[in-house]
């Protein structure tokens, strides 16, 4: 009872020491910001401001009040957070400027814990929100707007370098050079965002172990998503749609190992998911409908399991570039599957080789893509399937599903 | 010329030929895509019977055709009317007859389940191979004096272009690998009126797959509308190039 009645205390008295500052102007929201104490509410009304390279180095509530524009003119950046717990919420950050020696931000926080950046828009900003070094932080319901020029000269939507447990929910990037970028990040959540018009990919991740992207939706961009160097990755519910171009893909995997891929949906994409060097990874409950080649598995994956999928309408099922592969495929559902069921237990009594010849044909002569879909290509894939010999004997599924696996409805808010 | 038509046309509808062909292809048609619950697919089993079966039919009805009308051919030839006349009303009424045949039996499905460009180009392009047959067809028969020859003849150039052609194409790119064919095999493409039919639809179907690096230089041709309108020409002067020469030979031909 005693402790209880203390701790009410220190509530009331914090309540009562903290300070509400009412902005309109520059220079009040300057002088604010020097003379405010920790903990303090600087509320900030509706107006245009003109303001650069504003830092905040105590842990302060910033509020914008029916969306004040802080402007930088293309001339720097705007908040520089350097302390822990500021939250800031209800700005549109507009006009930061470019250059090639520092990343300019709408927000760039550093080295800071509990920072949470909501509800704000960001239009035509090199990076939108810029982490750096920075544990535990939040960024929810952002519109991240860009106008993309080369890939040199774009910044990032979202930008996090090393950090820990970082949440990224509910926002909307579009046309920066990643969507949403992590490099040494672990431990972090990406939830509900909607990534799309990037000009590189969606989402690029390198070396941030640990992570979890659910629920996303990543549309249209230049390259797709990127998944590098990466271990214990989960990615579900994830929505990869129309990622088109010579080098999109709607996952890019390179040395990925003991992660989870389930439940994702891959719509209309030159490749589905493209693997290279990784292992051990799982892969089920996705479906893969109408990419060129729904799933590309080079030489060097190995002990991947890819199970209960469906694979429909795709040009290609499988594509790989090896004779001999180390992977497990069960219970996936091929809709080119021309098998008998006789013991009627839903599975085909004769194995399913996803690879056709044509693939591999492909593969080694692209200029025979004219020849998709001809009656010559269909003659040989027959062939093939009677006397495989140049497809991959041992890239098979054992036990094909003669009906589509019932995998749960995709509910994606767009 | 009208009216000649019209007897070829009144012709080959008593024949009875034309209207089972037409049903078999509504049926063919309505149940790929009532089995097929994606469109896509539907569009695609379509497009091998474009490939394989209508040119089939084409030719070798016309070429038959054209033979059981032999005497009727004479009989207008001692009439006062020119060459010309004869030649292009049964050729004008063959067209009529099969491409009515191919538009209800495939046309009007595919507009109807699936009216988007795609359809239509699927559509456009069938009914092109169609014609491009049918002159292949009367070539084949003025320049040979019996039947089963021309019939040979005919099947010899359908098989060619259905099937001969792909596999030569294959082993060029085979054995060229080495240099850089993607110039190339556009030229190939232009030389087989089913592979230009074929791209053209592929293009408007499996444009992910496409889009790969050689896909690209394809994608970039046969997307733009300059390519789609040199490629829509160059299926038409597969049809005219054809008739012209047959009609050339069968001008001076001794009946």
């Amino acid at each position: 009872m005693k402790t209880l009645f203390i701790f009410f205390l220190l509530i009331l008295s914090q309540s009562a020491f903290c300070k509400n500052w009412s902005v309109k102007t520059v220079p009040e929201l300057q002088k604010a910001l020097l003379e405010s104490k920790a903990n303090d509410t600087i509320l900030v009304a509706k107006g245009n401001y003109k303001v650069l390279n504003l830092e905040i180095t105590k842990p302060l509530v910033m509020i914008g009040q029916n969306q004040p524009v802080l402007d930088a003119q293309y001339k720097g950046e705007i908040f520089i957070v350097k302390s822990g717990d500021v939250s800031i919420s209800g700005f549109k950050f507009i006009n930061v400027g470019e250059t090639s020696m520092i990343d300019w931000a709408g927000v760039k926080i550093l080295e800071s814990e509990n920072v949470k950046i909501f509800k704000n828009e960001f239009i035509n900003c090199y990076f939108g929100v810029y982490l750096s070094a920075s544990n535990k932080c939040l960024i929810e319901n952002n519109r991240i707007i860009g106008t993309p020029k080369e890939e040199q000269t774009t910044g990032n939507g979202i930008h996090a370098w090393k950090c820990d447990s970082i949440n990224i929910f509910n926002n909307y990037v579009e046309g920066h050079r990643d969507g949403i970028y992590f490099e040494f990040v672990t431990n972090s959540l990406i939830t509900n965002n909607l990534s799309t018009k990037n000009i590189r990919y969606g989402l690029h991740f390198m070396f941030s172990h640990y992570d979890t992207y659910t629920h996303n939706i990543f549309k249209k961009n230049g390259a797709g998503v990127a998944v590098m160097y990466t271990k214990h990755v989960t990615m579900k519910d994830n929505f990869f749609d129309s990622n088109w171009g010579g080098s999109a893909y709607g996952i890019l995997l390179k040395d990925i190992s003991d992660s989870d891929i389930e439940h994702n949906l891959f719509n209309s994409n030159t490749v589905g998911v493209y693997m290279e060097g990784c292992s051990r990874l799982k892969m089920q409950d996705n479906v893969f409908q109408k990419n060129g080649v729904g799933l590309r598995i080079q030489a060097n994956c190995d002990e991947n399991n890819i199970h209960h999928n469906n694979f429909m309408a795709n040009t290609f099922d499988i594509a790989t570039n090896g004779s001999v592969t180390f992977n497990y495929l069960n219970d996936n559902y091929w809709d080119k599957y021309e098998g008998y069921d006789l013991d009627h237990d839903g599975k085909g009594d004769i194995l399913y080789r996803p690879v056709s010849l044509f693939s591999t044909l492909i593969e080694r002569m692209p200029q025979a893509m004219i020849l998709l879909r001809s009656f010559t290509a269909t003659l040989l894939d027959k062939i093939e399937k009677i006397i495989p010999s140049l497809t991959p004997e041992n890239l098979k599924d054992d036990s094909p599903s003669m009906k589509p696996n019932a995998i749960k409805a995709f509910n994606f808010k767009v | 010329m009208k009216k000649t038509i019209k007897y070829v046309v009144y012709d080959i509808i008593r024949n009875r030929f034309v209207i089972g062909y037409t049903l078999l292809l509504l049926l063919l048609s309505v149940s790929f895509f009532w089995f097929e619950a994606d469109p896509n697919k539907g569009l695609l089993s379509l497009l091998n019977i474009i490939l394989m079966v209508i040119p089939l039919v084409s030719v070798i009805f016309s070429t038959i055709h054209f033979y059981n009308s032999y005497e009727f051919i004479e009989l207008l030839s001692a009439q006062p009317m020119s060459r010309r006349t004869i030649y292009f009303s049964q050729f004008l009424g063959l067209c009529f007859s099969l491409g009515m045949a191919f538009l209800i039996g495939v046309g009007l499905p595919t507009l109807i389940f699936d009216g988007s460009m795609r359809g239509l180009t699927l559509v456009l392009g069938g009914l092109l191979i169609t014609l491009t047959l049918v002159a292949i067809a009367f070539l084949a028969s003025v320049i040979t004096k019996d039947k089963a020859k021309a019939i040979g003849v005919a099947l010899a150039v359908w098989f060619y272009l259905c099937i001969l052609y792909d596999g030569m194409v294959l082993m060029v790119l085979v054995n060229m690998a080495d240099y850089p064919m993607e110039k190339a095999s556009l030229v190939f493409s232009a030389l087989n009126p089913m592979d230009l039919a074929r791209i053209l639809v592929l293009m408007q179907l499996d444009v992910s797959a496409l889009m790969g690096i050689t896909g690209a230089v394809f994608q970039n041709f046969f997307s733009s509308t300059w390519g789609v309108f040199i490629s829509f020409v160059l299926l038409l002067l597969w049809v005219i190039t054809p008739v012209f020469f047959g009609y050339r030979i069968f001008s001076k031909k001794d009946l």
